[in-house]
């Protein structure tokens, strides 16, 4: 672990890039089969159990479009960064994690 | 494994959704109280924002069958367990509303499940494991990824138990959970790479910023990086501060 130790702000920007492109452009190749629930339901015949999904009048509904994912990303980390920015203590690091610097 | 309407009878539903919110009530508490301040905040919702996106990448398991990630351990080593119950349940949220992926009926019961359940067991591995082994950051990422390992299992195994008491089908309850645990196993694994190569790249570049590594002493020894005192004839430049 001899890395330099990069500036909060880049790895911050490094990991939004990263999630951006999963989502953005990955997320094309992602496997199409059911999901482990999915097919369990399918093989016991429990399947048929779900009902039609309130939400299935979404443009985005089952990540539709090219920009689902872009679009998901950038709405998970407005609600979600805007909740814990928030919601931190303010003013200098608390006496959880005494720093030097 | 989002689990979409209709699966569980109301009751039920509304049952996990009761937890789920006491999950949340008492995350939100413990995360201001112990986890987020001005330099760990910022990271919480790209957390968030990047389980989202993994999520999306269904990877093949057996036979026709994908998994994804869930979540739970990633985020609760990168950021603390509390506001990784927030990040995720952000994500089952956005997840039901705009892409209709998980039913609205079914929001407490996947926060439960893939949120709740896969944090707490999956961080309560790392710790168990963290307090008998060697106190080093270099093991952070692969003790991540064994509690990523349990975590999906551990989900699948709630969800047979809550489809056994109110599920809407009768399902014999060892076929169920062999059918269940089976396939999470495999999941599991996917689970454990991701988990452990993502906390891995942070670990690498910022220790400081991975709740899981606090406190722990990592393979780089403090470096001095400006010695006025002991270099009285050093020119006396302007030593940059961090930008």
């Amino acid at each position: 672990m001899s890395a330099r130790r990069a500036s909060t702000r880049r790895v911050l920007l490094g990991v939004l890039l990263v999630s951006l492109v999963l989502a953005g452009v990955v997320s094309r190749w992602a496997d199409s089969a059911p999901d482990g629930l999915s097919r369990v339901a399918q093989d016991l015949g429990f399947e048929g159990a779900a009902t039609p999904h309130v939400s299935d009048g979404s443009p985005f509904a089952g990540y539709a479009g090219p920009w689902a994912g872009v679009v998901g990303v950038l709405v998970v980390l407005a609600i979600a960064g805007g909740a814990t920015w928030l919601l931190r203590r303010r003013g200098p690091a608390g006496d959880d994690h005494p720093r030097a610097d | 494994m989002h689990v979409p309407d209709g699966f569980f009878d109301a009751p039920t539903s509304a049952a996990t959704a009761v937890v789920a919110a006491s999950a949340i009530g008492t995350s939100l508490y413990l995360a201001r109280r112990r986890e987020l301040d001005d330099r760990t905040a910022p990271l919480a919702g790209l957390v968030a924002a990047f389980v989202f996106a993994t999520q999306m990448l269904n990877f093949p398991v057996a036979g026709g069958t994908s998994g994804h990630l869930m979540g739970g351990a990633l985020a609760a080593v990168l950021v603390g367990p509390a506001t990784a119950i927030l990040c995720l349940s952000v994500v089952f949220l956005v997840q039901a509303l705009l892409f209709a992926d998980g039913g609205i009926t079914a929001l407490g019961t996947n926060i439960l499940l893939m949120g709740v359940v896969t944090v707490l067991v999956g961080y309560g591995v790392f710790r168990v494991l963290q307090a008998v082994l060697p106190k080093r950051a270099s093991l952070v990422p692969l003790l991540a990824g064994l509690g990523a390992l349990v975590s999906v299992p551990a989900a699948a195994l709630v969800f047979v138990g809550l489809f056994e008491v109110g599920g809407t089908v009768d399902v014999p309850l060892g076929t169920l959970a062999s059918a269940m645990l089976g396939v999470h196993v495999l999941i599991g694994i996917g689970e454990a790479v991701i988990t452990a190569a993502a906390v891995a790249a942070i670990l690498k570049v910022r220790p400081d910023l991975v709740h899981g590594a606090r406190r722990l002493p990592t393979a780089t020894p403090l470096v001095v990086r400006t010695s006025p005192v002991a270099t009285p004839a050093a020119p006396a430049a302007p030593t940059g501060g961090e930008a």
